[in-house]
């Protein structure tokens, strides 16, 4: 009943991409062009800084979801490699202080790394295995920074933003740009994988890894590359994470609302396809914005999860295999 | 010299008395992930849920927190009883329990620690009892009553668990479907009714596991997060299925930590748990008592 | 039966635990030879088709594969040899299209990559297999024998040497029987070698060139259908059941 309309929507996904990587690329650049200059005349840096907030949440829920998605392999350590990318850029920042498009690769390098260890230690076993192991990363991490004093232990460490940044009229301006970027690079990136032989490969053994190794998907390899890909772009995104907040300290770093909404936001937009975490983080991304103004965030993280329990029961399919099965029915 | 060795021997004997409280924190998951296949991650939260329970109890009519607890596993059994079959309905039966059926866990684990936090907030909270504070004195050996309590509670639930397991028909289901689904349902028994029961088992010695943990140290609802990495390491160190496994591995962790706590600072300890099932996973994944 | 052997296995034991599965298997099959598999339920039949193609592995004995040792081997890169096989449960890609089921191999075994291709390829496989009117349904929505198609057309898209059919027959009816035997027969004409593990004697007997006969882990009888059936001890075996 719900599968039809998952294989539907990946020939139709298929059947857009032959209008080619061009236009894709057109419509990203415009739309946030204008999202750019919408935000420029609220002429509040705080717009700046929950768009960042929504666009962060954009790129770990699309990160993510390349392993939890396609994979069907569940990371419970959302937090610990973003707060790898975090670090890694705390730790760029107190020695060689590289500029941030520098320091972003090599976050990303450092969680890949994380992510391609943390895999060739347990994606032999059952998958279960993983995710039990990626679910006490985040615990044995967040050991490791707060004994750490050269990054602030437990009392944390402050960051100097740069005092002038060239194009850019402000530095909040400067990073809500830099995440847009590592925002539509993480969907390019998601979206091309579902399209190649990655992505088919990893459908396949989402559904039947012996079954799959029988038609000659090497299981391991790809399990390997699909969690290689999603940590390193989990730490990318955490690397301006330093200069946003300004101050790092484990809690920020390895916060429950970055380990809850990355996982909750793809499975509650839909992990079949790239476009689901995108809606999720969206929806979600924005609807805490608006409530923190209002309730604390600790109900705003209960919202969350009841809301995720909820999906998970009545829609596994998420939103998107929601509305298509709502369609489906009305034919 | 004597004074490391004193140092030392404390630290063995702590530690011992800490793998006694594991044993009741592990016991359930190595009956309902290392027996039956249910990956229940939020384990670690009814554990903080018994702990909130003896500190209502204790502090609102003045109840010995283990007495509530033991009360309160009551209801639990049932609770853990209806909440594996809503989770058998909506995951298991629909072959959906890898994925979403652990992110349920997952989000549940999650409510828990954010209701308990909004409920009791984040201050420690801890509870009175006369065990608590007085100490036994062996030579330069001191044993605290209140990780002596947990250890023998610990000991007798695994033993309570292991004959429980071995004589009662339910129990000895429990060992059938553990081995074999199949088997269970040739001679006409439901494996799901069995892993129900097996479940509430399990959610029991979740909330008992709790008033243990109240009585060791204070606590707040955040705490359980440490736990996820030691009961799963537990039950895998100690070969899933196998409850003196699973004896022998809280021992090995609790001797581990203290070690590690006296020696290297308390800071540390929560790594260890990880550590070993970091290695046990990859070099051997059926654990030390594993066939 | 004069070409060299293809697929062999020497000494295969396979132990769970302290219970024997498998005991000492010697087996051959020759390039283009249709090879029946019998035994009782439990015998190790699926256990020998899973060291054989990587699913499991044996403690001791080899399994050669076109000469080469492949008993260490993945199960993807024994795929990628020439070696391929259907499940006695059909495992189909539920997430995917009948027609992308069919395309994973062809993509991963034969290495096609312009879609194009993989379209063209996977429904000349779905109409060899007589499935292509379902090229584009989900495998929720077969019938067993469509399933049962679909295993089979996995199967080829990996353009195998060796083929190995689990019960790729169970719980047919009779006429579906005929369509999966008339099916198998004729990939066997393209040079496919095939052994077929199957319970239905009359199956068995109009399929298979040689007939083996695996009893509680240890092969019993090896050769022409006819007079392995005589055999005292696969009489004994099959009249005990």
């Amino acid at each position: 009943m719900t599968s039809p309309s998952i294989t539907a929507s990946g020939a139709k996904a298929r059947a857009s991409s032959s209008l080619g990587f061009p236009l894709i690329l057109l419509i990203c650049v415009v739309s946030s062009a204008v999202l750019y200059f919408g935000l420029s005349q609220l002429d509040s840096s705080y717009a700046f800084l929950a768009a960042y907030t929504v666009l962060q949440f954009v790129a770990l829920a699309t990160a993510w979801n390349i392993l939890g998605g396609y994979a069907g392999y569940v990371n419970f350590g959302v937090a610990a490699f973003f707060a790898t990318g975090v670090y890694t850029s705390v730790i760029i920042y107190k020695t060689v202080q590289w500029p941030l498009l520098v320091t972003i690769p090599v976050a990303a390098a450092a969680a890949g790394l994380l992510g391609l260890g943390m895999g060739y230690l347990t994606l032999r076993l059952r998958g279960v295995f993983f995710s039990i192991a990626t679910l006490a990363l985040a615990v044995v991490l967040n050991t490791i920074v707060v004994n750490w004093s050269f990054v602030g232990g437990s009392r944390g460490v402050y960051v100097m933003r740069p005092q002038e940044i060239i194009l850019f009229s402000s530095y909040e301006r400067y990073l809500f740009v830099v995440m847009l970027v590592l925002a539509i690079g993480s969907v390019l990136i998601a979206r091309t994988i579902e399209n190649s032989w990655l992505g088919r490969g990893l459908a396949a053994l989402k559904d039947d890894e012996m079954a799959a190794e029988c038609a000659g998907v090497p299981s391991l390899r790809m399990k390997l590359i699909a969690t290689t890909i999603s940590g390193a772009l989990l730490g990318a995104a955490g690397a301006p994470f330093p200069f946003f907040v300004t101050y790092v300290d484990p809690p920020t770093a390895f916060s429950l609302s970055i380990a809850v909404n990355a996982i909750a936001m793809p499975l509650i937009g839909g992990t079949a396809t790239w476009l689901g975490p995108v809606i999720g983080a969206l929806l979600l991304g924005t609807f805490q914005q608006i409530a923190t103004v209002t309730i604390s965030s600790a109900l705003n993280l209960l919202i969350v999860g009841v809301v995720l329990v909820i999906f998970i029961t009545v829609a596994p399919n998420g939103i998107i295999g929601f509305v298509k099965d709502l369609r489906e029915k009305r034919r | 010299m004597t004074f490391s060795l004193d140092l030392f021997s404390n630290a063995i004997v702590s530690g011992i008395l800490l793998g006694g409280f594991y044993c009741a924190i592990a016991v359930g998951i190595t009956i309902v992930f290392g027996m039956l296949d249910i990956v229940n991650i939020a384990h670690p939260a009814f554990i903080m849920t018994g702990g909130f329970i003896a500190y209502f109890a204790n502090t609102q009519f003045g109840i010995d927190p283990l007495a509530a607890c033991a009360i309160a596993m009551i209801p639990a059994y049932y609770l853990g009883r209806l909440l594996y079959r809503f989770y058998n309905v909506a995951f298991e039966k629909r072959g959906e329990e890898s994925l979403q059926g652990l992110a349920f866990f997952f989000g549940l684990l999650f409510i828990i620690e954010v209701a308990l936090l909004l409920i009791f907030g984040v201050d420690y909270r801890f509870v009175e009892a006369p065990y608590i504070g007085p100490t036994i004195e062996i030579g330069f050996i001191s044993i605290p009553w209140r990780l002596l309590i947990p250890l023998i509670v610990g000991l007798g639930l695994v033993l309570v668990i292991i004959a429980f397991l071995s004589r009662t028909f339910i129990g000895k289901a429990i060992l059938a479907v553990s081995q074999d689904p199949l088997a269970l349902r040739l001679v006409g028994g439901s494996p799901v009714k069995v892993k129900e029961v097996a479940f509430g088992l399990s959610i029991a010695t979740a909330i008992l596991a709790g008033a243990l943990l109240i009585i060791i140290q204070p606590i707040e609802p955040s705490f359980g997060r440490d736990f996820i990495g030691r009961v799963f390491c537990i039950t895998v160190l100690g070969g899933m299925t196998s409850l003196p496994g699973t004896i022998v591995a809280s021992m090995i962790l609790g001797v581990s930590e203290s070690l590690t706590s006296t020696f290297l600072g308390p800071s540390w300890s929560p790594a260890i748990a990880f550590g070993l099932l970091l290695i046990t996973l990859a070099v051997r994944p059926v654990g030390i008592f594993g066939r | 039966m004069s070409n060299a052997p293809v697929l062999t296995s020497r000494g295969l034991t396979k132990r769970f635990g302290g219970f024997v599965a498998l005991r000492e298997i010697d087996f051959a099959l020759a390039s283009g030879e249709r090879v029946g598999l019998i035994g009782p339920n439990g015998s190790g039949k699926s256990t020998f088709v899973n060291c054989l193609t990587g699913a499991l592995q044996p403690e001791e004995g080899a399994v050669t594969f076109k000469g080469v040792d492949i008993t260490r081997m993945a199960a993807w890169q024994r795929a990628r040899l020439g070696l391929a096989r259907s499940f006695q449960i059909p495992r189909p890609f539920r997430g995917l299209t009948v027609r992308e089921n069919i395309e994973v191999p062809l993509a991963f075994v034969s290495g096609l990559s312009s879609q194009a291709e993989l379209e063209t390829r996977a429904e000349e496989t779905l109409e060899r297999v007589g499935l292509l009117a379902k090229s584009a349904s989900s495998p929720k929505n077969l019938s067993q024998v469509e399933l049962r198609k679909l295993e089979l057309g996995r199967a080829l898209a990996a353009q195998p040497e060796v083929l190995i059919a689990d019960e790729a027959m169970a719980g047919l009816s009779d006429s579906e029987v005929d369509e999966i035997l008339e099916l198998l027969m004729q990939l066997n004409t393209k040079g496919i070698g095939i052994i077929l593990i199957e319970h239905i004697m009359r199956a068995v007997m109009r399929f298979s060139q040689r007939v083996v006969v695996i009893v509680a882990g240890s092969k019993i009888a090896d050769g022409d259908p006819q007079d392995v059936m005589q055999h005292p001890e696969v009489v004994r075996a099959y009249l005990g059941q």
